[in-house]
């Protein structure tokens, strides 16, 4: 569809959206929590024992064998999950399987895809893929934003993709888990063996409600393999690899903090925001992500917390090493992890019981009966773009570009405090905008935004900016930040794009949120 | 306008795979069809047009109508790009005519002979993307380099980059300072900073009070023709041997020298020995310069740490540096500022230390007494001074309040 389709709808963010993608009927986003579904959830079909050996074991030959005993098919929806991260080989073979047999048609549905997933362009472009409903990087994001691929690609945050699988809006023909570790009967876990991840979170839904579940291993243990992360109760069939992807890519040895100043100095500010505003005190929780200046903010609460005699209560991860430390010098109580991103983690987790794994139920899930996000007192995280109205982008780039996933990023929105510490400009693209390219986080839900040169708090947040008067921080308006990004670069045009859309954007209620256009190259 | 037709195709700046904020532009001048600019930048989609009409509005302002220009861009700033293109077209002719990008603030900060220089930043002169955020780590002073950091073959390039620089970043309070070549090279770097508010002058391997007095007398006619009246502070910097033995009347040479600094590297190599982290070896030749500047009445400043990733030894060596009588330190990395200031800055003992004896030499002035004491001790003038001096570093850097003497101690 094009952006001026009359047929197409502006939602309650006045964002143009189709009213179905990929021939499914879709709802337009209404707001934050202002579409309550009444739907029932979906169920996969009754399975029978009798239908299963009664000695537990579901080994098959191979991968092929698996799939093909699945009943793999033209039109599938295939699921994988990310926890090898850019070492995966499991998800590039299971498509070579599929172009061997001649199948066509089929969407692939990650929790997330990495730059190694770029060996399946060529499936895209010969119909063994017709689309991908799920997060769009590096390469795939600039096939799709080209328009090359056939369908809509659909973006979901984490908890948005349990709420899809779980609401029926996805059905999963065959579920392929990848594991760390798994017994013949399909009990499987992230903790040990040569693809360890420490946890199986991604793949939690689609164990539960896929049609068909394979678990795929490289390090198949006899029965019991405990703690089953994954419930060999939910999978049909097991298969044993020689390897499952580059260990040295699915994690990796040493998470490092960022050694550029600029960065350093950028966490160190949001830091001392959230020691201004009282928001670093005993029994807090908080979230930072893996990155080199989310690390960095991580370091420098440490810090605070030390000097200040502080204890967290919970830590949400992305573990790695430092939050690891943190937690074994007992600055905090608990660390809620979402996925292991390096080897101390793995271990932290595998040995450590205040180091507990989460999935994207247990942390995001919108239709749940509540869920762990709104607990978290502070969240930093980033954003490719934010405009004045203080919605963010997390998505495309400035030129129109589809390059990232959406992650729990917009899960994370329900923290009490959302902090967004992004550069003012990067090379010479202003972060800060009239209005952003494409909406991922409505601006009523992001409260302060950091850049070297001020701090912009959400004119919403009315306590945050009483808390901070006076502490000699650079408060700014977001306006001010806008207009110091110009007078540094130029006023920027906006990126002129096709009107085709490639791709949708999804709210965390199922709802279309925005649309994506493809770029003129 | 001549054209010199004698060159075919110029190139300026820098492209590549690890480089931001900057552009490689080649130009060559052709005999008709117009300007044809071929662009290939990283910000086509928001900034392209306005590099062309950039482009554009630079070739017409120097007359120039037929060019072939092809345009490698990573995102440089407006004022990169038009430093990049005056260097090439002043290539192709001459002219005098300056295209000159807007004061970034006309109401920039005004430097003191007293401001405090604790740490300077040295940057590249020839590399954009460290100078755009410099500031935000806040040294005393930023230097933009046109010695040591750039390439012969890059100098000329290099000074309208650091012009414009001097006009268009924000040095967020930082002192704008510019280390110019060694002279006799270095009089080619003045007409490029002199009247785009420059604050401070680094002379490196300064060896007599007759550069000095020359350079001044360069500098005075170059502000007179440019009717710019602020004041250009020096800060001569000592590498040699031959340097040493004229520190004094270096640092009394002009009445605009606010500080004098040594270089270490140049020196030990002058004197035949390396560099060791001790120092054992310029030991003379440090508190020889550090009498010099206290004698003349101007600052002490100590050569930079050249180990980036040593954050311990830095801290030691700051500790050495200021116990010695030195007052600041350079830096080849933003990570090295903080350590320094905090090694300059005063403890908070010391700072209760002045305040006692600022606020006796206080009372007893209110009493009339001429005679101060605090307990049994008498304190005499040169103790109250450094005790002012103390408090006045402590109220610039925030440690104590302005009102301090009002405030009350209990």
């Amino acid at each position: 569809m094009r952006i001026d389709d009359p047929g197409m709808i502006k939602n309650a963010a006045g964002r143009m959206v189709p009213p179905e993608v990929n021939g499914n009927a879709q709802i337009a986003y209404k707001g934050v929590n202002k579409y309550i579904s009444t739907s029932k959830r979906h169920a996969p079909s009754v399975a029978s024992s009798a239908n299963y050996p009664l000695d537990g074991n579901k080994l098959t030959s191979d991968l092929k064998d698996a799939l093909v005993k699945s009943g793999l098919k033209n039109g599938m929806v295939i699921s994988t999950h990310h926890h090898f991260r850019n070492g995966d080989y499991l998800a590039n073979q299971i498509f070579d399987i599929a172009h061997e047999m001649g199948v066509r048609d089929l969407i692939w549905f990650p929790s997330a895809s990495f730059p190694c997933h770029q060996h399946l362009i060529k499936y895209l472009e010969d119909g063994t893929i017709h689309h991908i409903e799920g997060s769009m990087n590096g390469p795939l994001g600039r096939f799709t934003s080209q328009g090359k691929m056939k369908g809509l690609g659909v973006l979901r945050s984490h908890g948005g993709r349990y709420q899809a699988i779980q609401d029926g809006e996805i059905r999963i023909d065959i579920a392929v888990i990848g594991a760390g570790c798994a017994d013949s009967f399909g009990n499987a876990n992230g903790l040990s063996g040569p693809s360890a991840t420490g946890l199986l979170g991604f793949a939690l839904a689609d164990s539960q409600y896929a049609e068909k579940v394979i678990v795929v291993t490289d390090n198949m243990v006899e029965f019991p393999c405990h703690p089953w992360q994954i419930q060999g109760n939910y999978v049909d069939y097991t298969v044993k690899l020689d390897k499952l992807g580059d260990p040295e890519k699915i994690i990796s040895g040493t998470t490092q903090i960022t050694k550029s100043p600029d960065r350093l100095f950028l966490a160190e500010l949001t830091a001392r925001f959230c020691e201004s505003a009282g928001i670093i005190k005993d029994g807090f929780s908080f979230q930072s992500g893996a990155g080199g200046t989310s690390l960095a903010v991580g370091e420098f609460f440490r810090k605070i917390m030390r000097e200040k005699g502080i204890k967290a209560r919970f830590a949400r991860g992305g573990s790695n090493k430092y939050l690891v430390s943190m937690l074994e010098e007992g600055l905090v109580d608990y660390i809620l992890d979402g996925q292991t991103f390096d080897l101390e983690g793995v271990k932290s987790m595998a040995g450590n019981s205040h180091h507990i794994d989460t999935s994207p139920f247990t942390s995001y899930n919108y239709h749940a009966k509540g869920n762990f996000a709104g607990m978290v007192d502070v969240v930093i995280l980033g954003a490719t773009e934010i405009d004045i109205n203080f919605n963010a982008n997390v998505v495309t780039h400035s030129d129109g570009y589809l390059l990232h996933g959406i992650g729990g990023w917009q899960n994370c929105l329900f923290s009490k405090t959302v902090i967004l510490p992004v550069p003012l400009f990067r090379d010479r693209i202003p972060v800060i905008v009239d209005e952003v390219t494409t909406l991922c986080g409505p601006g009523e839900l992001i409260d302060v935004v950091v850049t070297e040169r001020g701090i912009a708090i959400n004119p919403l947040r009315k306590d945050l900016l009483e808390a901070v008067k006076g502490s000699g921080l650079p408060v700014m308006t977001i306006n001010e930040l806008k207009k110091e990004a110009e007078k540094i670069c130029g006023r920027p045009q906006k990126a002129e794009l096709d009107k085709e859309i490639i791709a949708v954007i999804k709210w965390v209620d199922g709802t279309l949120l925005d649309s994506v256009r493809k770029v003129r190259y | 306008m001549s054209n010199k037709t004698s060159k075919s195709m110029v190139q300026v700046g820098n492209a590549g795979p690890g480089v931001r904020s900057d552009c490689l532009i080649s130009m060559e001048l052709t005999d008709s069809s117009g300007i044809n600019i071929d662009l290939k930048s990283r910000v086509e989609s928001m900034y392209g047009r306005s590099i062309r009409e950039l482009v554009m509005e630079v070739m017409k302002f120097y007359g120039i109508k037929n060019a072939w220009i092809s345009i490698e861009d990573s995102g440089a700033l407006p004022f990169v790009l038009l430093a990049r293109l005056e260097f090439l077209i002043k290539s192709f002719i001459s002219s005098d005519k300056e295209f000159l990008p807007e004061l970034y603030d006309e109401t920039a900060s005004v430097s003191h002979k007293e401001s405090f220089r604790f740490s300077r930043l040295y940057l590249p002169g020839n590399s954009p993307s460290l100078m755009l955020n410099a500031g935000i780590h806040k040294p005393e002073g930023m230097i933009l380099d046109l010695e040591d950091s750039v390439a012969p073959e890059k100098k000329q390039e290099a000074r309208y980059l650091v012009r414009n620089a001097l006009r268009s970043l924000d040095f967020m309070g930082a002192e704008k300072m510019v280390r110019i070549n060694q002279l006799p090279e270095g009089y080619k770097d003045l007409p490029f900073i002199v009247k785009h508010n420059v604050q401070l002058i680094l002379v490196p391997k300064c060896e007599g009070a007759g550069e000095i007095t020359g350079l001044e007398e360069e500098i005075s006619t170059l502000k007179k023709k440019s009717g710019t009246e602020l004041t250009i502070f020096l800060m001569p910097i000592i590498e040699s041997a031959l340097g040493i033995e004229k520190a004094y009347e270096i640092a009394c040479a002009s009445e605009n020298i606010v500080a004098m600094a040594i270089g270490l590297e140049d020196y030990t190599a002058d004197i035949g020995v390396s560099r060791t982290k001790e120092g054992n070896e310029s030991l003379y030749a440090r508190t020889r310069l550090v009498n010099a500047c206290k004698a003349a009445g101007i600052q002490a400043i100590d050569s930079v740490f050249s180990d980036v990733g040593d954050m311990e030894g830095l801290a030691e060596a700051v500790k050495k540096s200021r116990s010695l009588g030195f007052e600041g330190m350079g830096c080849i990395h933003p990570r090295q500022i903080r350590v320094i200031q905090q090694g300059f800055i005063p403890s908070a003992s010391e700072i209760r230390k002045a305040e006692n004896i600022a606020r006796a030499f206080h009372k007893a002035a209110g009493e009339g007494r001429g005679v101060v004491s605090l307990g049994t001790k008498m304190i005499d003038a040169p103790v109250v001074k450094r005790a002012r001096k103390t408090i006045d570093l402590a109220i610039k850097m925030g440690l104590l309040n302005e009102n301090w003497l009002q405030q009350e101690k209990l």
